[in-house]
């Protein structure tokens, strides 16, 4: 773009000061990591400790909750991202009956507020004599994520220009091969996106788990127990690694980029 | 009525709120039960006896308890297991309270059972719901030798559950003011210092309508086990006047404690168990029963209605009552134990420790905070005990003061 | 099969939100008009003076919602776009990365980012103690327990759910087309008026749906941010859901507050120059 360099070198630099921003508490909790607390309290600092990260895995209920949260949610992205997908597309697509009603379901969806959909799914659960596990879990995980990933994919589809499979159909390539070939990579960013916020929304949930859970517990429901006797530091260590881990992909990501080109 | 009885001896057939309105919505109403038809026969005086003497051991007892609560090796738990042979489940899967009971209605509405056999709820509204609505099993206290003989007698006599029918304590905290003492020279000993206009804006309340209900009412002299309707309102007014005043910061929930060690409050009504770990930690907190009075809360341990093992539950909560088994769990959880002998116990443990274990046991042992003294326990009230009539009026008084 | 195909696509997310969102509206709908208390039960009564009773007693707390969820929203899409903008045209080929690391702090659980919060923005910690020490803030000055606090915690809370769907109607965007239209109008500001922003405009939409939404009905900041004076409706639902158990009372407040939403989003997608509200939310 010609012009103004320099208001490309600021935003860069906003685009950075917002990450920041965004990472700051992760920072704190980072740092906590290594305090060496000499009582359940974890909120002064009192020295310096590698200890949580070599008794990392003592506290066996929390080592499951951290699991149990990570299978959760990525079982439920996955589902969440084929499923809403293609609602997005049907919805930025098509034309077809029962539109209306289904972007209005999609909204409602978006609006229910948490404690309401974790108590009313609950109570179909019991209804339906459904034991609450696991499977409970990633079933309401992928219905409150399902419309933020529809509503990121229709955003991204209505912005593209149809008469690029309309040509690759007029080729001769099937359905599915325009799918695949043509819509899939074109709408990618958008699915990306909402497999990342689908993502986000299943590991860090608590209202509506706890109503669904039964004996499972998840790392967001295991910290919020443990608020009332004080938050073991390995919660912080945990969360670091999640963290670090993320970090870690982030950065292959991008120099992976580099190398393809 | 009893409402154990009710739930045990017959089918529940109370409209179930969500369960039946979602079996019409899902076009299944064929479960089109009578509405409120509950107040049926009478039951027989010795149905706690029948229903105990139809149950039998099975070797397996679930735990339901809150994270934190029980040492990491499960230390009491694995010696119940050697003793007895019964094998034992431990969760940690209690948050909170109000949300437990929100989970636990459904299910024990729809006649299911929670999977747990020994539950433990704080007392307040929920512990009291779960009793009215038949929803726990009556405890047989020939088979608690242990608790008749250890327990204190304190944890005898509550208002919230007499005689122990439901329940008895698993660890118990006292709510009383903390203060920063950076910030708060004078030694705070009254509860007038929370309607102070000279810490405004600094002053920290507890939302949960309860814990403030009572704070208002022992400010006026009023004691809360025994208040009426007249009295929930004046002790309404002093709080919304504090409140007006711009006395009150903010209405907290346990978040109070990282605000006054932070000394972003510089006093607060306060629960004993946080103050100690934030002692612990090297902060400026003090704690203090209120001259007018405070408040015992206690964490119960129950059985839920169709727990698969009651028997074994019942084995395993007397078990806890052994001073040996309770100084363990004791010294983990660290909040105050309802068995006496403790103290004595970790007292001897602390003689023979060294170092920093024997420093960390012998703060235990000298704070009031883990072992009030008879004096801080003649200054403790217990949470008002109510109808649900009352409790609509009682809770409505409080939430529009703190959630306004 | 072509006329199948949209059908076939929707069928899964159908079956979804079939079975497990309108199944229990329609149970909130009927407890919504019900009478009676959890010890005694619920009967049916056809109450819809529930609705008024529950928005007389608590419109403060929906209006003051509203609001709050409204401020932040507009916080979020200006502090939101310049970064969707700068991440889709200039990222390259970090493009992921950047969006990835915006992303990565909601991955880690809430309750270790409020500790975080508290601990940051305490009275007289490392941000306010500090500014304090060198006088550039009075000794009184606090930031937690205001209202500016519920409406910073719910512009950072959220702020991911603006920023993606922005950056990925713009990354469709052809850098040339933004090229083109400098060249042809005769200022930066003109040519992302007319060409970049009308580009955006679902972006921006989904992710308004995505926040206001969200924002509004949150009982968590205001909770933990907030000072006396500060509750929102989303507090109120779960007190009366959880403490009160007055279930009717708090299905009542939710299809309220559903309701009042849905009416926001009307507004503003009339004020986008679109006729049908659901022909907005599709575009």
């Amino acid at each position: 773009m010609r012009g103004s360099r320099l208001g490309d070198r600021l935003l860069h630099l906003y685009t950075w000061l917002i990450i920041l921003w965004l990472s700051s508490p992760i920072a704190v909790m980072i740092l906590f990591g290594f305090n060496d607390k000499r009582s359940k309290s974890n909120t002064t600092w009192q020295g310096f400790t590698l200890r949580w990260y070599a008794e990392l895995f003592d506290i066996p209920d929390l080592t499951t909750a951290l699991v149990n949260s990570l299978v959760i949610a990525l079982v439920s992205t996955v589902i969440t991202v084929v499923i809403g997908t293609m609602l997005g597309l049907a919805l930025g697509r098509h034309r077809f009956r029962g539109k209306g009603v289904t972007n209005f379901f999609v909204f409602a969806a978006i609006s229910t507020p948490e404690l309401v959909m974790g108590a009313s799914l609950l109570s179909l659960f019991v209804s339906g004599n459904v034991p609450r596990a696991a499977g409970t879990i990633v079933i309401s995980h992928v219905l409150f994520s399902l419309a933020f990933v529809v509503v990121t994919v229709r955003a991204r589809i209505v912005t593209l220009d149809p008469s690029l499979e309309e040509a690759a159909r007029d080729l001769g390539a099937t359905a599915w091969g325009t799918f695949r070939q043509v819509t899939l990579p074109a709408i990618m960013p958008g699915v990306l996106a909402g497999a990342m916020l689908a993502f986000a929304l299943s590991i860090d949930d608590y209202v509506v788990t706890s109503f669904v859970n039964g004996s499972t517990v998840t790392f967001p429901l295991w910290i919020v127990g443990a608020v009332k006797t004080g938050i073991p530091a390995q919660v912080n260590v945990m969360g670091t690694l999640i963290f670090g881990i993320g970090v870690l992909i982030a950065i292959g990501n991008a120099v992976a980029a580099r190398r393809r080109t | 009525m009893n409402p154990l009885m009710r739930g045990m001896t017959q089918p529940r057939t109370r409209r179930d709120v969500f369960r039946l309105a979602g079996y019409s919505a899902a076009g299944l109403a064929v479960a089109a039960c009578g509405v409120q038809g509950q107040k049926a026969a009478p039951p027989k005086a010795d149905a706690v006896a029948d229903y105990w003497a139809k149950q039998k051991k099975n070797g397996k007892v679930v735990f339901a308890n809150w994270p934190e609560y029980m040492p990491e090796d499960k230390g009491p738990l694995e010696k119940f297991k050697q003793d007895t042979g019964i094998a034992y489940e431990y969760k940690e899967v209690i948050q909170e309270n109000a949300e437990f009971f929100g989970k636990a209605d459904p299910v024990l509405r729809a006649g299911q059972s929670l999977g747990y056999d020994i539950v433990v709820m704080t007392n307040g509204i929920q512990l009291q719901h779960m009793i009215e609505l038949g929803y726990v099993v009556p405890l047989d206290h020939a088979k608690l030798p242990n608790f008749q003989a250890n327990a204190g007698q304190k944890y005898k006599e509550r208002s919230y559950d007499p005689g122990n029918k439901y329940t008895v304590p698993y660890t118990s905290g006292v709510t009383g003011i903390a203060y920063n003492t950076e910030f708060v020279k004078d030694k705070i000993t009254s509860i007038e210092s929370l309607f102070d206009p000279k810490y405004k804006g600094r002053v920290g309340m507890m939302s949960d309508a309860q814990e403030i209900g009572n704070f208002g009412m022992i400010a006026l002299g009023i004691d809360p086990e025994k208040s009426s309707e007249a009295d929930w309102r004046k002790a309404g007014e002093k709080l919304k006047a504090q409140r007006d005043a711009g006395i009150v910061r903010k209405y907290y929930d346990q978040s109070y404690i990282d605000a006054v060690a932070k000394g972003d409050v510089w006093l607060t009504m306060a629960w004993s168990g946080d103050v100690f770990q934030r002692q612990l930690a090297g902060e400026p907190v003090e704690f203090v029963v209120p001259a007018e009075g405070g408040t015992i809360w206690t964490d119960n341990m129950l059985i839920p209605k169709n727990a698969a093992n009651p028997v074994d539950a019942l084995m395993l909560m007397d078990y806890l009552y052994q001073p040996a088994v309770a100084a363990e769990l004791d010294e983990f959880i660290q909040y105050v134990t309802p068995v006496a002998a403790v103290r004595d116990l970790l007292r001897e443990k602390a003689e023979s420790a060294k170092g920093e274990d024997k420093k960390a046991l012998e703060d235990m042992i000298d704070s009031p905070l883990m072992f009030p003294t008879e004096a801080d326990y003649a200054k403790l009230r217990t949470y008002t005990t109510l109808t649900t009539q009352q409790e609509q009026v009682f809770n409505q008084i409080f939430q529009t003061i703190t959630q306004a | 099969m072509k006329r199948l195909t949209p059908y076939l696509l929707a069928l899964p997310s159908w079956m979804w939100l079939a079975i497990f969102l309108v199944v229990p509206m329609v149970a909130m709908a009927s407890v919504s008009l019900q009478t009676g208390n959890a010890i005694d039960g619920f009967a049916m009564t056809f109450s819809f003076s529930n609705y008024g009773d529950a928005i007389g007693r608590y419109s403060t707390q929906l209006l003051r919602s509203l609001l709050y969820g409204g401020l932040a929203t507009v916080a979020m899409l200006v502090i939101g776009y310049p970064v969707a903008y700068w991440i889709a045209f200039k990222g390259g080929r970090r493009k992921a990365m950047y969006l990835f690391l915006l992303l990565l702090p909601f991955f880690v659980s809430f309750v270790l980012r409020t500790i975080s919060w508290n601990f940051l923005l305490s009275d007289n910690g490392i941000l306010l103690g500090t500014l304090k020490g060198w006088g550039l803030l009075p000794a009184e000055f606090h930031v937690l327990a205001t209202t500016f606090a519920v409406v910073g915690g719910l512009t950072y809370n959220f702020l991911p759910f603006m920023i993606l769907p922005i950056y990925v109607s713009l990354e469709r965007v052809d850098p040339r087309v933004v090229e083109a239209a400098q060249d042809l109008y005769a200022t930066r500001a003109a040519a992302f008026r007319r060409v970049v922003l009308p580009l955006s405009l679902p972006g921006v939409f989904a992710g308004v749906l995505m926040t206001f939404v969200p924002a509004t009905a949150d009982p968590i900041n205001a909770a933990i941010l907030g000072g006396t004076s500060n509750t929102m409706i989303g507090n109120i639902i779960q007190t009366e859901y959880l403490t009160n158990l007055d279930y009717p009372t708090a299905s009542a407040l939710s299809f309220t507050l559903m309701a009042v939403l849905l009416v926001g989003i009307f507004i503003y997608a009339r004020a986008l120059g679109t006729e049908n509200v659901l022909e907005a939310a599709a575009r």
